[in-house]
């Protein structure tokens, strides 16, 4: 067992010219929920891409349990490391269980589409996330809460040890932003998953992760423990912001409080 | 009391089955890792148009100038009956019918791909200019290099397709292809080559013009065996390649990233999809001329007839099929080219397509 489950080594990171991370390194503990943290445009998504190798760096290397990304197959990698796109598209009348099973895509064969372990998974999956009885419904019907379980069932359906999401609340209301963050919390506490989500909500980081990493200009600035990263002095350089923390009087977790005025 | 200790977790786990909505079967063969699931509706539609497709072609191997009766036509294809009924039935009016029905699946294939790749029902190769193309590849072998042979035209036809998908590849790239631009350029380029195809055949001596004109019609009038054979060999050379590649294009249509993350090659996939389904369209090209329209129109009949997403692979091949053997026996009766008749069926169906489409965006 290597202690890291996802690390960068001094990777640089961009689109074309345009640099986004230089000489970039973190760590992702195993079997942590990482959430990482950071105000717009600091680099969050670009290095979630990069650990799901959809962003190769210029230089520097990836690697996930100490192997390097590149020396992993495409199905083989995806059998390793599952990834919750920021926007995915569903196929046009598709419904929740044919959704799902398109997660078992990296562990079937050309002849071998729908076998009992690709049942199997599909069903546990749903089950996980609360939607067996949505199983035979339109896609295209469900509400955004609905719909966001069904793309991260399809992720699980993937049976991965790892699992990396980009902004999995950002679309969702208050009320189903608590419920994913929920069931997030479960399958990294109850199945053991390695979660790795971009979030933007300070205190739901602290709340519900188990270590956070705040990152600033392409850069991180901070990691640990929420208690060791969500301060004063790192809220302040990271988001530019001037700020109270108290203890979150239901988890006790440290909990950002902006001051009145902070233009001023 | 339910049993304890190992044994019941070593007893093998049974799932319960998922429901998919829908009425299906599962079928599983271990012994050679084989399984998959079968949609019935699915099912009932292909054998549906299976009746239909057979319908037609007896209908298309009794009528005619020598009018047949069935039991003529069945005893016919079986080697018996008058050696005059059997030239008409067997070397005249088959090789003819098994070219439609050949055409009509490598057509309906070819748009399946293509829609699926742009994410779009208008991206259909005929749409995005690779007809054209092909044609402008045909006619550089009949009136340049003033050739008839059909090797020598198909192997011009592929490869104009396959330059006229290359330059609106090329034009459409933007850092990654976007399906709506794609079939934007497609559009513009496919007109630029039907103009020079229509410029080509003016400058060219009257009689080679006519023959290459009513070519580029799409017929499949005096086409036998001897276009049947190498046209058969290459679409059953392609198909292996389309059943390897139909999970991946399947898996592209989550979009890229997530495509990407579920262990899809995406790139690759869709080059490797884009060479395979414009050698279907100039295939078809080269036997019998561009016939446009099977290839935009079936799978989208097919998608509303089974009601399920995605490829729709065999489905659209059995629409492809019946289509394009029923628009030969119209053509046929009306003595025009078929090209014509798929082309005033499939244009009311653009038309309603384009004005969907634009009042959507």
């Amino acid at each position: 067992m290597t202690e890291h489950a996802l690390a960068t080594v001094g990777v640089s990171l961009g689109y074309g010219k345009r640099s986004i991370s230089s000489d970039l390194t973190v760590s992702i503990p195993a079997g942590s929920f990482t959430a990482i943290v950071g105000p717009n445009a600091s680099g969050k998504s670009t290095l979630l891409r990069a650990l799901a190798r959809l962003l190769a760096p210029s230089t520097g290397t990836v690697l996930l349990d100490g192997r390097d990304l590149t020396a992993f197959g495409t199905k083989e990698l995806a059998r390793s490391l599952g990834l919750l796109p920021q926007t995915s598209i569903a196929p046009e009348g598709i419904r929740v269980a044919d959704l799902v099973a398109r997660g078992r895509f990296p562990h079937q064969k050309t002849f071998d589409r729908w076998s009992s372990l690709d049942e199997a998974a599909v069903a546990a999956a749903m089950n996980a996330t609360g939607i067996t009885n949505l199983s035979g419904r339109h896609v295209d019907e469900l509400s955004g809460g609905q719909r966001q379980r069904v793309w991260v069932a399809m992720v699980l359906a993937q049976q991965t040890d790892v699992l990396l999401l980009d902004e999995p609340t950002t679309f969702l209301d208050i009320a189903h932003q608590i419920s994913a963050l929920e069931l997030f919390q479960d399958l990294n506490a109850r199945e053991g998953h390695t979660l790795v989500a971009v979030l933007h909500d300070l205190n739901q980081a602290a709340r519900y992760a188990s270590h956070i990493i705040a990152m600033s200009d392409g850069q991180v600035v901070a990691s640990g423990a929420p208690r060791e990263v969500i301060t004063v002095e790192i809220v302040e350089r990271v988001f530019g912001i001037r700020c109270r923390i108290i203890d979150d009087p239901e988890s006790g977790t440290p909990m950002v409080i902006p001051l009145a005025r902070v233009a001023d | 009391m339910p049993p304890v200790g190992d044994r019941s977790v070593s007893a093998p786990v049974v799932p319960p089955p998922v429901d998919f909505g829908r009425r299906g079967y599962v079928v599983r063969a271990r012994r050679v890792a084989a399984s998959a699931r079968l949609d019935r509706r699915a099912i009932v539609i292909v054998a549906a148009l299976i009746v239909v497709l057979l319908v037609v072609s007896v209908a298309t191997l009794a009528i005619g100038t020598y009018q047949l009766t069935v039991g003529e036509v069945v005893s016919a294809l079986f080697g018996q009956g008058e050696s005059r009924v059997r030239l008409i039935v067997v070397e005249w009016r088959l090789p003819r019918l098994l070219l439609a029905i050949g055409c009509g699946i490598a057509l309906a294939i070819s748009g399946a791909i293509f829609q699926s790749i742009t994410r779009n029902p208008l991206g259909s190769p005929d749409v995005i200019g690779l007809d054209a193309g092909a044609y402008t590849g045909a006619l550089v072998v009949m009136l340049v290099i003033g050739s008839g042979s059909y090797s020598l035209i198909a192997a011009g036809s592929v490869i104009g397709g396959l330059a006229t998908a290359a330059v609106v590849y090329l034009l459409a790239y933007r850092g990654g292809v976007e399906g709506f631009r794609l079939i934007i350029v497609g559009i513009g380029v496919g007109a630029l080559l039907a103009s020079f195809n229509t410029y080509f055949l003016l400058i060219v001596d009257v009689n080679q013009a006519i023959v290459a004109a009513s070519w580029g019609a799409g017929s499949l009038n005096a086409l036998g065996w001897d276009q049947l054979g190498p046209f058969s060999l290459v679409l059953l050379a392609l198909l292996p390649f389309v059943v390897a590649l139909a999970p991946g294009l399947s898996q592209g249509e989550l979009g890229d990233d997530a495509a990407q993350a579920l262990g899809s090659n995406v790139e690759r996939t869709r080059l490797f999809s884009t060479i395979v389904a414009v050698a279907l369209t100039a295939l078809v090209t080269a036997a019998a001329g561009p016939i446009s329209f099977i290839a935009l129109v079936a799978p989208q009949l097919a998608k509303r007839m089974t009601g399920l997403p995605g490829l729709g692979l065999v489905a659209s091949a059995a629409v492809g099929a019946t289509l394009l053997a029923t628009a030969d026996f119209i053509a046929q009766r009306i003595a025009l080219p078929v090209g014509l008749v798929t082309v005033s069926a499939g244009g009311c169906y653009l038309i309603w397509l384009l004005v969907r489409e634009y009042r959507r965006s």
